[in-house]
């Protein structure tokens, strides 16, 4: 084998060596599994609406239910594992906020109810309400400004 | 039955293909970058809370459906829009009570379910 003299000639060396990045089967996993859900979502809406309920009621029942299912898989360790094999197809959609809230708070729960679980909950969801909520309050404050 | 027959399955298909675009893009950003999954999230529900308050994100929503909704660039969406609608009605004070009133029940339902969910299992052993 030839003596690696470049920097070039190193990095080509490592990326020869190094196995493939499995971004490509990640996308994939992440585009199904993410489609999947969004679509058991759509099915509940629809039966909604053929409830004859309003959109935005239909939107907060598909919420619920899709936190609801996540939230219990979660705490039965079933989707711990969707989550290791889709990535960010059950991290994106408003499952992996439910995920997020109960496994700090099981991984916490010897910490006692209230501190433990109580306080764990947040340690993921927490940011995402406060920079959620603090970009809804500004956007009110710039629509006021505007009508 | 009688509301199998009354699924569009277009809508379906659209839902599923933005859907999974969408946790691609996530997926991407997990791959490529360095950022932990709580960034990822709170990006995804900040752009998607621009992209509301800016009126774009409620045309994905009308291609989509669920396919906008459900991921987490529709909460911070809904987040925007319930503002928005608020301060319509009430003023300045609806950029303070209407992101939150317009998405109460998926809130409630997290913490709720999470506590509840968290009382009923167990911490996992680490198998060694």
């Amino acid at each position: 084998m030839n003596p690696i003299e470049t920097q070039q000639q190193y990095s080509d060396y490592v990326d020869k060596k190094s196995p493939n990045s499995p971004i490509l089967k990640n996308c994939f996993n992440a585009f199904w599994v993410g489609g999947l859900i969004c679509s058991i979502g759509q099915i509940i809406f629809d039966f909604c609406k053929y409830k004859e309920l309003d959109v935005t009621a239909s939107n907060t029942v598909v919420s619920i239910v899709l936190i609801g299912i996540a939230a219990f898989l979660t705490g039965l360790n079933i989707f711990n594992k969707i989550g290791k094999f889709a990535g960010a197809g059950s991290l994106i959609p408003i499952t992996g906020f439910a995920n997020s809230i109960v496994s700090p708070a099981i991984e916490y729960k010897s910490e006692g109810y209230v501190m433990g679980v109580g306080g764990k909950m947040f340690t993921v969801a927490g940011p995402v309400l406060v920079f959620g909520i603090s970009a809804s309050v500004i956007i009110g404050i710039i629509a006021t400004l505007f009508s | 039955m009688e509301f199998l027959q009354s699924i569009d399955w277009m809508q379906l298909l659209r839902c599923f293909v933005v859907g999974g675009i969408i946790c691609i893009i996530g997926q991407i950003l997990i791959d490529k970058t360095k950022l932990t999954p709580a960034r990822i999230l709170v990006i995804f529900v900040t752009l998607g809370a621009i992209l509301g308050g800016l009126g774009i994100y409620k045309y994905l929503i009308d291609f989509a459906g669920c396919g906008a909704t459900v991921p987490l660039t529709g909460f911070g969406a809904n987040l925007a829009k319930g503002a928005i609608e608020a301060v319509q009605e009430n003023g300045l004070l609806g950029a303070f009570i209407g992101g939150v009133k317009a998405s109460a029940g998926g809130i409630a339902a997290a913490v709720f379910f999470g506590y509840l969910a968290s009382l009923i299992s167990k911490p996992k052993m680490k198998k060694q």
